[in-house]
């Protein structure tokens, strides 16, 4: 089991009270889709992902972003038990989404550049090791249940 | 995964943009990469200190950040140009190769925190086929 410090929680809890799910969602997964081009495999009903300027203004795109980021509420609502609460999710991208685990690393590492970009200075070492062991465990349940 | 004349171009014009800052962002580059991937201090074991903010640790993130400078300047041709840099990691320093991609995450965290609206998607992906361009060119004597 992963065990987590009273800091990491605090950490882990004041990064998503201040997160705007739509701007930092939108991002992330735009970022994502530019900079490892090969993760729109899994985009191709989401419409024109033609280059970065159309990726960045594609709205289907933002409302998917938006949603990834909620599911990461379950993981902070979950601490403890992440891995679980990601069973289900898991066997979803294995079995319905045929996702490449390794695209969740991918992603994480997008997502950690753009709340490091609105953090700035407040983007510690001691935060950025938090943040990143936190999505370390997650990406980690999500690609658990592969098989 | 090789560079666009463009990208090129976007390499050299942020590296540019970053130069008032290089040091700080290598140090700082550094201190995380340690810190959020402890066993790579498993390389440093000979320092007084390899923990996070350290001098040692600090200093040679500035050397570190150098030689990335260094290379934006031979990126036409990484491999002949970091060729004793190749041959220092293959044969004394042994450094192995997974932590290059490590360390270029950190490197682009930092650049992203100090130049948040100039690191651009686009620059991203730029600087980041660089990164990987010269840690490929930085393991070219290893086997």
């Amino acid at each position: 089991m992963v065990e987590w410090t009273d800091s990491e929680r605090a950490i882990i809890t004041s990064i998503f009270s201040n997160l705007d799910y739509e701007e930092i969602g939108r991002k992330s997964l735009c970022r994502c889709l530019i900079v490892y081009p090969w993760t729109q495999r899994y985009f191709g009903g989401f419409g024109n992902l033609y280059n970065a300027e159309t990726i960045l203004c594609n709205p289907l795109i933002a409302a998917h972003g938006t949603k990834i980021l909620h599911g990461l509420d379950r993981a902070l609502k979950n601490m403890d038990n992440i891995k679980n609460t990601y069973a289900e999710l898991s066997l979803l991208h294995s079995d319905k989404l045929h996702v490449d685990p390794d695209n969740f690393r991918l992603l994480a590492d997008c997502l950690t550049v753009v709340i490091a970009a609105k953090m700035g200075s407040a983007f510690t070492v001691e935060t950025q090791v938090a943040w990143q062991k936190f999505l370390s465990v997650v990406v980690s349940a999500l690609g658990r249940q592969y098989h | 995964m090789s560079l666009s004349a463009k990208q090129k171009a976007t390499v050299k014009d942020f590296f540019g943009k970053m130069s008032t800052r290089s040091d700080d962002i290598g140090a700082e580059a550094l201190s995380r990469l340690v810190a959020v991937y402890p066993q790579t201090k498993s390389y440093f074991a000979h320092w007084k200190s390899a923990s996070p903010g350290s001098a040692p640790v600090r200093k040679h993130g500035i050397t570190i950040m150098g030689g990335v400078y260094d290379a934006v300047g031979k990126i036409d041709d990484l491999k002949a140009g970091l060729l004793s840099l190749s041959e220092l990691h293959a044969f004394m320093l042994r450094v192995d190769p997974v932590n290059f991609k490590l360390l270029a995450h950190c490197m682009l965290v930092c650049m992203s925190m100090v130049f948040p609206e100039e690191f651009t998607p686009q620059v991203h992906v730029a600087v980041d086929k660089f990164l990987a361009q010269l840690a490929l060119a930085l393991c070219e004597k290893y086997r």
